[in-house]
């Protein structure tokens, strides 16, 4: 920097003294501290979603060739042999791959990117916006949250490349198989780096659900009330407190099955045989690692679930131009879902040979959190209700998430009900839910999100052409992907087999598996238009000018702060809030920011 | 509402985090007595042997809690180098405590219960393992604040790096006694 430059900067930072107190930021930042070791939640929130997306491509193509797997069975593609080499001999995929690509396409999709990639980017991203604060409570430690995934991630990558392959044991990871080197391929070395890697993803989440929880509670901006919050700051809270109660039993669950794996311990283990070799451990209970794992394992889906949710209010509140229906009651429900998710994790062990009377109150908790999740459909469908609906890309990812998480949300009370989940459990029934309720509609949450805040996030905006095709053909896909599994389902087929033929009783779905197979293929490809759109627009998409920075005239703090905010987020003084963030058609006015007093003929909400 | 937001103002938001972050952490460890309340009910389950030295590691983790509260005493009355040494203190008595844990563990093992002995002794390697480990990881920590404390150009006024450490340390403190409770009644 020269002498002139620096003085000019000088005078610049003193020129009020609202700005100087800011002056700390003017410093001059190197590549480094700025693109990779940033501590600018911005910045944070950015990597995590373009690591998220390297992500789902990754977990995304994962699926499609398992697909072709089960949709062609007697095929054979030559290029498999060229990208998996031994691993797909003559173009087949071996059964070993079969399930390394299931496992790492679940644990990618839900850990990687619904998990880290969806509240990780917008927990970082919004929260300090919308609260109206500078930054996290603990931005290095946020800058660690982003690096413990990073590695993570790194790790969870080279564990495709040991010569005993990737992790195979499904992404819930039960022992025995995963406790035992000798029982598969994808349980010897790979399964080691996968625990690790989860090791470190656990860390991640809790340094970042910490970070977010305490900057919600403690750093909101003058009149910035808990009741003045926006539902996606809601929905981000009870996520991190969801983590935090509930990553750390996984935590333990990881360490007991390292100490099997290697120390010869039996938690988990008990009178096994394998290749006619009697192992010595007795004792030990696999259902006890189950309850440890759904412990987490059922927030978990809340976890991916609520940010989408909040995604959506705030979505669908803007763009119907009307206010949320039932503020408190989104509030509450969260609430209730919050709680009511830490006490029902054994629904998913009904045939796990469990008491039926336990079964039976499980079943009880399990139908009512049908109550809170339907009371937020009931909510979104009436904001919508008679609104003047602006059919943005963003709201109609919104629309699609709400319709996926009814078709979804039904079969669950099916399943909820222990005597049915006894015959569809560990079937294709099973794997309609949970891609209808959570997969595909967390993913819609998503992309409503991407598509709605990327003028905020990189200051240009996304094309919205490409953006309608992407929307069209992911829903029809979606539905055409996961709608007929539910036959499938019914009919008895069990999820994870590597192939069908064998059974007469199946034959009958051999082209609906075709079928589903290129609608996954159409589905896959056409993610591509949103990932050519998201980077091209990065780039080259049509800037947002200063007039234009509140494109879809939301009344949220972060559209008042410049067109593209820097490190502190508002140049001057923090904006005081003096109204909730959803006043829309009030009065004859379209929409009043939450920074605007409330007028003297004016009653709040 | 204006009151409620201004008292919550007066928590540092660290502390929060520092709060949660123990929240978390005995989480873990009610996944693990959970764990270990399921399989004490099962067949084959032997009853735990405590190593005598736990009860005297007890007692030093006890006082170092004291040290602690001295060193965040003299903090306040800015008798830093008074500080640095109650710190240093508290420091040795945190390696001393994992060391005689260590030796505990040791002396089990040469008596033939190893860690895979059975399923109870296991979980004693677990549980007093991970709590050691974070006792390490508090001992870090107060390295890290002596060295601090020692340092001519930036001298800390603030007291939340020390009030920060000193929930923590408690709070392992109180893991352990419970820890012990908990294995004594269970085990
Ligand atoms: C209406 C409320 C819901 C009910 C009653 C419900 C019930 C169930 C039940 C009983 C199972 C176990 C099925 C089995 O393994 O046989 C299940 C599986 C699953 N559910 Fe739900 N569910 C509901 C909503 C959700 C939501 C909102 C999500 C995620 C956002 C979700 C994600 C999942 C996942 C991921 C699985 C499968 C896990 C696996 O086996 O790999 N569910 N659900
Ligand atoms: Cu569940």
């Amino acid at each position: 920097m020269t002498n002139e430059e620096a003085l000019q900067q000088h005078s610049q930072v003193t020129q009020g003294a609202a700005i100087a107190v800011h002056a700390d930021h003017h410093h001059k930042q190197s590549f480094i501290t700025k693109y990779i070791f940033s501590t600018d939640h911005k910045m944070i929130s950015r990597q995590f979603l373009v690591t998220g997306i390297i992500w789902a491509v990754i977990g995304g193509f994962f699926s499609v060739v398992f697909r072709m797997q089960l949709g062609f069975p007697d095929q054979t593609f030559p290029w498999l042999e060229t990208i998996f080499g031994k691993w797909a001999e003559g173009g087949r995929i071996s059964q070993d791959l079969y399930y390394t690509l299931v496992t790492m396409h679940g644990t990618i999709l839900v850990f990687f990117v619904l998990t880290a990639g969806l509240s990780g980017t917008f927990s970082n991203f919004l929260i300090p916006l919308q609260i109206g604060a500078r930054d996290m409570a603990a931005p290095f430690v946020n800058m660690l949250s982003y690096w413990f995934f990073f590695a993570a991630s790194i790790v969870m990558f080279s564990s495709l490349f040991v010569s005993t392959g990737g992790s195979s044991v499904g992404w819930t990871f039960y022992p025995p198989l995963s406790a035992l080197g000798e029982a598969a391929e994808g349980a010897k070395a790979g399964m080691d780096l996968w625990l690790i890697s989860i090791f470190l993803f656990i860390v991640s989440q809790l340094l970042g659900g910490l970070n977010y929880v305490a900057t919600i509670i403690n750093m909101r901006t003058k009149g910035m009330f808990m009741t003045r919050l926006p539902l996606t700051i809601w929905s981000f809270m009870f996520t991190a407190i969801l983590g935090i109660l509930t990553f750390p039993v996984l935590l333990s669950a990881v360490v007991l099955l390292m100490f099997d794996r290697h120390l010869g311990t039996s938690f988990f283990l008990s009178d096994i045989v394998i290749n006619g070799k009697i192992l010595p451990n007795e004792g030990g209970s696999p259902v006890l690692f189950q309850h440890l794992f759904w412990f987490l394992g059922h927030p978990e889906v809340y976890i991916v679930a609520l940010p989408a949710m909040g995604i959506t209010s705030e979505v669908v509140s803007t763009n119907s131009r009307k206010p949320i229906f039932g503020y408190m009651a989104m509030v509450g429900s969260f609430f209730a879902i919050t709680t009511l998710s830490m006490i029902v994790w054994a629904h998913h062990m009904f045939v796990s040979g469990m008491n039926p009377f336990l079964g039976s109150v499980f079943t009880l908790f399990t139908l009512l959190i049908a109550v809170p999740s339907a009371i937020k459909v009931f909510n979104w469908l009436t904001t919508m209700w008679r609104g003047n609906i602006i059919f943005t890309p963003a709201m109609l990812f919104s629309i699609g998430f709400v319709s996926l998480f009814i078709s979804g949300g039904l079969t669950g009370i099916w399943l909820g009900n222990a005597t049915i989940d006894i015959h569809i459990h560990d079937t294709y029934f099973n794997i309609a839910h949970f891609h209808l309720v959570m997969g595909v509609a967390s993913m819609f949450g998503m992309f409503s999100g991407i598509y709605h805040w990327f003028p905020k996030m990189f200051g240009r905006f996304m094309n919205k052409t490409l953006g309608y095709i992407h929307f069209w053909i992911t829903i029809i896909c979606a539905y055409l992907i996961f709608w007929p599994m539910h036959y499938q389902g019914i009919a008895g087929m069990p999820r994870r087999y590597f192939d069908y033929s064998n059974w007469e009783s199946f034959k009958m779905f051999e082209g609906l598996n075709t079928f589903i197979s290129i609608a996954a293929i159409v589905a896959f490809i056409a993610q591509f238009l949103f990932i050519f759109n998201f980077f091209y627009s990065i780039y080259k998409g049509r800037k947002v000018t200063e007039e234009n920075k509140n494109p879809w005239k939301s009344t949220t703090l972060e559209w008042s702060t410049p067109a593209l905010p820097g490190h502190g987020n508002w140049p001057g003084e923090i904006p005081e809030v003096h109204r909730w963030p959803y006043d829309y058609s009030k009065g004859d006015r379209d929409f009043i920011p939450q920074t605007e007093p409330i007028g003297a003929d004016e009653g709040e909400h | 509402m204006e009151l409620a937001m201004n008292q919550e103002k007066k928590i540092h938001p660290q502390k929060y985090m520092m709060w949660m972050a123990i929240t978390s952490i005995l989480m873990m460890f009610v996944g693990l007595s959970s764990a270990f309340i399921v399989k004490r009910s099962q067949a084959n389950w032997i009853t735990l042997e405590i190593p005598q030295i736990f009860y005297y590691s007890t007692g030093v983790i006890l006082v170092s809690s004291l040290t602690i509260a001295m060193a965040k005493r003299s903090f306040i009355r800015r008798l830093i180098s008074r500080y640095a040494v109650w710190l240093g203190a508290t420091a040795v008595l945190g390696v001393l405590f994992v060391v005689m844990q260590t030796i505990g563990f040791v002396e089990l093992w040469n008596s033939g219960i190893t860690v895979s002995r059975n399923a109870s002794f296991s979980f004693l390697y677990v549980i007093v393992g991970l709590h050691a480990l974070h006792v390490l990881g508090g001992v870090a920590g107060l390295l890290l604040m002596s060295f601090k404390s020692f340092s001519r150009k930036n001298i800390v006024y603030s007291p939340l790096g020390i009030n920060l450490m000193s929930t923590y340390w408690h709070f392992v403190d109180i893991l352990w006694i419970y820890l012990l409770v908990f294995m004594i009644i269970e085990g």
